[in-house]
């Protein structure tokens, strides 16, 4: 690839980053393409047998978690160790939060003891607008609430880019409880600004307020509650995890119905275009979202996705650490 | 402060304006001895003291039919002196607070404590609101006489709806006997439960959960049918939805005993500011001002609405659907509004910038300044019960007693009334000699001399360490309003002076 930055080149990024990466709602398609840049230098560095670059040495990352998760805290440590950066993960059980301490108090602590990145996971919506508001750590948004999760949909959109080449007019369904998912917000950001048409395949009790209606400054997206017509010519299928007790806050009949109508397998695959890619953020309630057998198809990129995590928020934190506005 | 309740003091050449009685001129205002004496032409009445009011309005001491003053049981959120020195900041003499304290104002002794520290530490008339239902739980009635017999002026359970139709049915029923209205948070609570923001394109966009507008409208519904069926007189509180205007309107048509107030923040900003996307109504420069997305001093109960919802509360104001601008002023203390805005307290601190937001609608030729004017007297003192319609516009269709006035300041004992209109069935209660004149907020020579008097042109930016207020939280903060209070008269004294 000829625009591919090198291994050099990570000393100083050519481009000013912004402070914090907190949505995807206010990034610029030049923004999501210097990510995929030193996203593709990172993959270079993880090819090589000492997966080491010391980009971040002497640096103090906080992987600060309010809500479970393994995957996105694993994949963060393991992009921030692969940079030299010193790690220190916080879960809400073993801190002080436990004892009921603010977040605010939290996150000044964590400033005064030298942490120079925070990425948090929060179950509240706008959580690291507030940190980035009150300290000077970079903030790195890990998910919260039903709001945004931007690094998972830049893994998903350099995914994309990776198999099908250009993102630009291609179609991606996303199927399922759009509503509680941080995913697809950031998705459905990251893909209008690189041009991509997005179609949203959920029952209305699932859907956000206003998506599909010209009158909002909402991104430009379709709506299609028929999912087998909604996947016909899809370059990308992106199915959600959907919570098995949604049907008890009325938001549902079953999980059976669900399933009978917005359950991905192979017949409903197939009515995706050939080269169509099936995509998950995890984890997957095979039989219910995801018919067991298309998981592992050849179609599906599920696994794809974990690694490019690991790369796409080394140059996340990459281009934060340059970015921040520390030494030059 | 100067006492003036020995003195006379002329109030020379300002713009009198009591749209309650029609007037509109310059002049001169005298107060002797606590109320107004007289109004003349500008130079023609002299006093002791002068105060020169050209170029400035000269109005009745605002009154306040919603707002909350946190005592007794929230002293570091805002106290009565806190409240009311904000409350005189704001041009307002005349307060009804909300009876969502600990302990609530669910019985008298608790109407009679709020009154005692309002006649000691208050700048301003405090008119407590009893509790419709015991601990505000919506279980079991107050004992409505007894609250209304110590001075409580309506009932209310603010702050929550009441849930049940059958209760909400028996407080209209029981204080129609009363002459007094149930004031209700109209708000279905499965619509509105988790909700921190409106429902609509903004809680897609921050991930919010969103109360939709039908929570309030469906409760609005609810409460006006029974009005309908008890004859009982229902005040809808914070009016915030088009369709919640609309559907007073027509009961109002067809005779429904129903009232209605709004806030000036449901009358001026949107939820678009909740994502940091400020706009006022004619306000083009904005000199680098902003707000963050998920600011918490955004986040108010009911939430604030679209630019349609403005529009429909102001076509309400003028066409006499809502009755009356309340500022729902709802201090917090720091800790309870910094943090995560699902955590965040609702509440927006409204007495000290009422006037300067409202203004916007003036100075971008949306609203009269009258019109405006009478929202804040005329319009809550009819409700208030007081005669002061007898000069001026009508009393409403279907409307009985209003809210029973005691003053605090001067009240000794309380009066119960009963008013002339053809369905009043009269009060359960004797009536009682009272010493209070009846009249608020008027510039009526008798009446008690409660005046504001505003600069509509000065610019100010609004500070919140500067305001009287324990409650900093407003979303104003920094930014430049145009009409600002010089000062305040209450009961004679000067209980604000500007600067």
């Amino acid at each position: 690839m000829a625009n591919r930055i090198s291994v050099a080149d990570l000393a100083a990024p050519s481009e000013t980053f912004r402070p914090h990466v907190l949505d995807l709602d206010d990034f610029s398609r030049r923004e999501v393409e210097l990510v995929f840049e030193a996203t593709d230098a990172m993959k270079e560095v993880l090819g090589r047998e000492i997966k080491k670059v010391p980009a971040l040495r002497g640096k103090t990352l906080v992987n600060l978690f309010y809500e479970a998760s393994t995957r996105t805290r694993v994949s963060f440590e393991l992009a921030a160790k692969n940079l030299s950066a010193d790690v220190v993960n916080i879960a809400t059980s073993t801190s002080s939060v436990a004892k009921g301490e603010s977040l605010l108090d939290t996150i000044r602590t964590l400033q005064a003891l030298g942490a120079d990145m925070i990425v948090m996971r929060h179950p509240q919506a706008g959580a690291p607008y507030l940190v980035a508001r009150h300290v000077k750590s970079c903030v790195l948004n890990a998910g919260d609430g039903w709001h945004a999760h931007p690094s998972q949909a830049l893994l998903d959109l350099y995914t994309m880019r990776e198999r099908l080449g250009n993102l630009d007019g291609i179609k991606v369904v996303i199927v399922g409880d759009i509503l509680h998912s941080r995913v697809a917000h950031s998705n459905i950001w990251g893909l209008s600004t690189v041009g991509a048409r997005v179609v949203l395949c959920a029952p209305p009790t699932l859907l956000p307020f206003g998506f599909g209606r010209e009158d909002f400054p909402l991104p430009a997206v379709e709506v299609d509650h028929n999912l087998d017509r909604a996947i016909q010519g899809a370059d990308v299928v992106m199915a959600l995890r959907i919570q098995k007790e949604r049907h008890t806050e009325g938001l549902l009949p079953d999980l059976r119905e669900y399933v009978r109508l917005y359950q991905i397998d192979g017949t409903r695959l197939a009515r995706a275009r050939p080269h169509a890619l099936l995509m998950h953020p995890g984890p997957v309630n095979e039989g219910i979202e995801l018919a067991s057998d298309v998981t592992t198809c050849a179609q599906s990129v599920i696994q794809d996705q974990v690694t490019n995590g690991v790369a796409v928020r080394m140059a996340l934190l990459y281009l934060l650490a340059g970015g921040g506005g520390e030494e030059a | 402060m100067t006492d003036l309740t020995r003195t006379s003091l002329v109030l020379r050449g300002g713009r009198l304006l009591d749209p309650g009685q029609g007037l509109d001129r310059p002049g001169d205002l005298l107060i002797e001895a606590g109320r107004i004496a007289a109004i003349g032409a500008a130079g023609t009445l002299s006093g002791e003291e002068v105060f020169q009011a050209s170029g400035l309005v000269v109005c009745p001491g605002f009154i306040d039919l919603h707002c909350h003053l946190r005592e007794p049981g929230f002293e570091e959120k805002e106290t009565i002196a806190t409240g009311t020195a904000a409350a005189a900041a704001g041009g307002f003499t005349t307060l009804c607070c909300m009876p969502n304290t600990e302990p609530p104002i669910d019985r008298a002794a608790v109407v009679e404590y709020v009154l005692k520290m309002a006649r000691i530490e208050g700048m301003v008339r405090v008119l407590p609101i009893g509790c419709i239902t015991l601990g505000r739980k919506g279980e079991q009635l107050t004992e409505m006489a007894d609250l209304a017999q110590a001075g409580a002026v309506a009932f209310s359970d603010d702050g929550s709806p009441v849930a049940s139709a059958r209760l909400m049915r028996s407080a209209l029923e029981y204080s129609s006997m009363l002459g007094v209205p149930v004031i209700d948070h109209c708000q279905d609570p499965s619509l509105s439960q988790g909700a921190v923001v409106h429902e609509g394109w903004v809680s897609t966009a921050l991930g919010l959960k969103g109360e939709p507008a039908a929570a309030e409208e469906v409760m609005v519904e609810r409460d006006l049918a029974l009005a309908e069926l008890t004859g009982g007189w229902v005040h809808i509180a914070h009016v915030s939805t088009a369709g919640s205007v609309e559907r007073i309107r027509r009961a109002k048509a067809r005779g429904v005993r129903v009232t209605a107030e709004v806030t000036p923040h449901h009358l001026t900003l949107t939820h678009e500011w909740v994502a940091g996307r400020a706009s006022l109504p004619g306000v083009e420069a904005w000199n680098g001002w902003s707000l963050f997305p998920y600011d918490t001093s955004t986040k108010v109960n009911p939430p604030l609405r679209t630019v349609e919802d403005t529009r429909a509360l102001l076509e309400g104001l003028r066409d006499g659907t809502i009755d009356a601008i309340a500022t729902d002023h709802a201090p917090h203390d720091t800790p309870s509004k910094l943090c995560e805005y699902d955590d965040a307290a609702f509440g927006i601190s409204g007495l000290e910038t009422a006037l300067g937001l409202l203004l916007t609608l003036v100075h971008s030729g949306q609203m009269d300044l009258g019109l405006l004017v009478q929202k804040l007297t005329a319009g809550p003192a009819r409700l208030l019960g007081t005669r002061n319609e007898e000069q001026g516009t009508g009393r409403g269709q279907g409307q009985g007693s209003g809210f029973r006035v005691q003053g605090s300041g001067e009240g000794q004992g309380s009066r119960f009334r009963s008013q002339g209109s053809p369905e009043d069935r009269g009060t359960a209660l004797d009536s009682r000699p009272s010493t209070l004149d009846s009249r608020l907020s008027t510039l009526a020579p008798g009446a008690p001399a409660d005046i504001a008097i505003f600069d509509p042109e000065q610019t100010w930016v609004v500070d919140p360490f500067r305001m009287a207020s324990k409650g900093k939280n407003t979303p104003l903060a920094g930014l430049t309003l145009r009409g600002r209070v010089v000062a305040t008269i209450y009961g004679g004294s000067m209980v604000y002076r500007c600067g």
